[in-house]
């Protein structure tokens, strides 16, 4: 009972700030996606084939997907300056589950997400993209399912890096190579075969092909069952890892 | 309130393993008002981490408000209240907001936790701040936000480490009065870390000095100061002459010792300055010699380190 009042209780705590300046909060990490959106996809609209008829149905999904990366896995910034000051640890002292302290935080960066990416997905659909509306919910269903991953990964990174210039550093090589070899900008099928491998060896490309399934509505693609099974498998396995960490803080 | 046995933590550093903390036997009763006072990396934090579950002892037992910090963590963290050394309301959080939140986190109901902080915003000199983001307020306001979290749940037991570091001296004077004065009110054991002397002599009722992981001195600053070999005496004559013969006169008074004169100047120390001056005077006195000044300094904490240790704990501080 403690695990779940205390998460719903340092999730309401982390909302506040969000709340207080929502145009910091949320219109600025959203930022980024929307740019690709805006300055990037146009340029898609004059290349041949590979992304089928409407680059931008094929685009929209990645974006999304990108959202998810990025809104998530930099989350743990926002534990750094807790962590030097003294708020993380007036928080270790009080009876709190230690589970909820993660499990809080990264519940409200869920929200956070869900909140923008639906704001990103009326905008495309009021120009013009057609969207499956169940495949569009059981896409967002995957992207918060591995931001519960990654934004796990992020804070345990925060907690163990502590460094403020060392955290956006780690972060920036551990996402580029993630976007690059993602499939998210153009099409890994025009890939030398040797990168094309790699892309696949790289769990988000999975989780984008199943975006772009979702979204056209095309349940009975394989990339659906693959896409999804890795969502939960990094999601699983950072919050093994991460239950572990908050369990064991006091040594 | 508070027990330790035979408490130790070492930390593994690449230097190789530093015992923080040696073999710690402490015993603190309901209501006392303790001083932890030693230089930096005494052990002082290190201890107060142990007593508040952040950190877990290498060896030895310590039992707080009843409850075995290593067995019962959580039941200490609920009895307990915990400020640290840094500020700690979060980013971007509004001073009540924060308040209410840690009362809810203790698990007080939200009107409990509501009412509890506005009765504490109001004991604490924080009225009208409570739509104030906790960063933008000032340094003495920020502590007393401290403190008001460390004491939302009405703690039997509450730990200040170095609650007043950072402050100007009229904001440390203002947080003491504040402290003192919600102690006399609610009976609160207080278990205070400060590497300022005057401080722990000023306010605490029994002061615990640490060095290297061990406590090396325990009771009240009196008892303390009078581990030093009393107090100083020093009388000023009308010439260098009149300060000699003042000298030899004085040495017949019982009590003195370490007589020494410099320039018009006799210094002394006795047992109880305030019990031999007179006595000293009317000696002087008899003899026909004036003097000018009489000064009597009772010894600081500081005096009882440097007997203790050798070194002076402002020295260490830096």
């Amino acid at each position: 009972m403690s695990l779940l009042r205390d998460t719903w209780l340092i999730c309401l705590r982390q909302l506040r700030p969000t709340l207080h300046s929502p145009v910091a909060g949320l219109g600025f990490s959203a930022l980024q996606p929307i740019l690709y959106l805006a300055l990037f996809a146009p340029l898609l609209s004059g290349m041949p084939g590979a992304m089928g008829e409407n680059p931008l149905q094929w685009f929209v999904p990645g974006v999304l997907a990108m959202l998810a990366l990025f809104g998530t896995s930099f989350a743990g910034f926002g534990l750094l300056p807790e962590l030097r000051s003294g708020a993380h640890e007036r928080l270790l002292a009080a009876p709190v589950n230690r589970v909820a302290l993660l499990l809080g935080r990264v519940l409200r960066d869920i929200a956070v997400l869900l909140g923008q990416a639906t704001v990103i997905l009326l905008i495309v659909v009021a120009f013009g993209l057609r969207v499956s509306p169940a495949g569009a919910v059981a896409g967002l269903l995957v992207l918060l399912i591995m931001g519960v991953g990654l934004g796990t990964l992020s804070y345990m990174l925060a907690m163990s890096v502590k460094q403020e210039f060392l955290f956006p550093a780690i972060l920036q090589t551990t996402t580029m190579p993630l976007i690059l070899l993602s499939g998210i900008l153009l099409p890994m099928e025009l890939a030398p075969t040797w990168l094309y491998t790699l892309s696949r060896i790289n769990p988000l490309s999975h989780v984008v092909d199943a975006e772009r399934a979702l979204f056209a509505g095309d349940f009975s693609d394989p990339s659906v069952l693959v896409g999804s099974a890795v969502a939960v498998a990094v999601a699983v396995v950072a919050l093994a890892l991460g239950t572990r960490l908050m369990r064991r803080l006091a040594t | 309130m508070i027990r330790t046995r035979d408490l130790a933590r070492t930390f593994q550093t690449k230097g190789g393993a530093v015992e923080a903390v040696r073999g710690l036997d402490l015993d603190i009763g309901a209501g006392e008002l303790v001083a932890f006072l030693g230089p930096n990396g005494a052990g002082k934090s290190t201890t107060l981490r142990m007593l508040t579950t952040l950190l877990l002892p290498t060896s030895g037992s310590a039992a707080v408000a009843g409850c075995d910090v290593v067995a019962d963590p959580k039941g200490v963290r609920r009895r307990i209240g915990y400020v640290g050394q840094g500020h700690a309301a979060g980013t971007g959080q509004y001073v009540a907001d924060e308040l209410v939140s840690q009362g809810r986190l203790y698990g007080l109901s939200k009107a409990e936790a509501r009412s509890r902080a506005a009765e504490l915003m109001a004991d604490l000199d924080l009225e009208g701040l409570d739509k104030r983001e906790a960063a933008h307020i000032s340094g003495g306001q920020q502590r007393r936000l401290d403190i008001a979290m460390g004491l939302i749940h009405q703690p039997e037991l509450l730990f200040l480490d170095e609650p007043s570091t950072g402050l100007d001296p009229h904001s440390r004077a203002n947080l003491w009065s504040h402290i003192t004065r919600l102690r006399e009110r609610y009976g609160t054991t207080i278990l205070l870390t400060t590497h300022y002397l005057d401080e722990a002599d000023s306010i605490a009722e029994r002061v615990i000095v640490i060095d290297h992981g061990s406590v090396i001195a325990d009771g009240t600053p009196d008892e303390l100061k009078g581990k030093v070999s009393g107090d100083l005496v020093s009388l000023e004559a009308g010439s260098e002459e009149d300060a000699r013969a003042a000298a030899a006169a004085v040495e017949g008074v019982p009590a003195t010792h370490s007589v020494d004169v410099s320039a018009a100047t006799v210094r002394m120390r006795v047992d109880r300055g305030d019990a031999v001056l007179p006595e000293v005077l009317r000696t002087v006195d008899a003899h026909g010699l004036e003097l000018r000044t009489v000064q009597v300094h009772r010894p600081s904490l500081d005096d009882v380190f440097l007997t203790l240790t050798g070194r002076s704990l402002r020295e260490s501080a830096e």
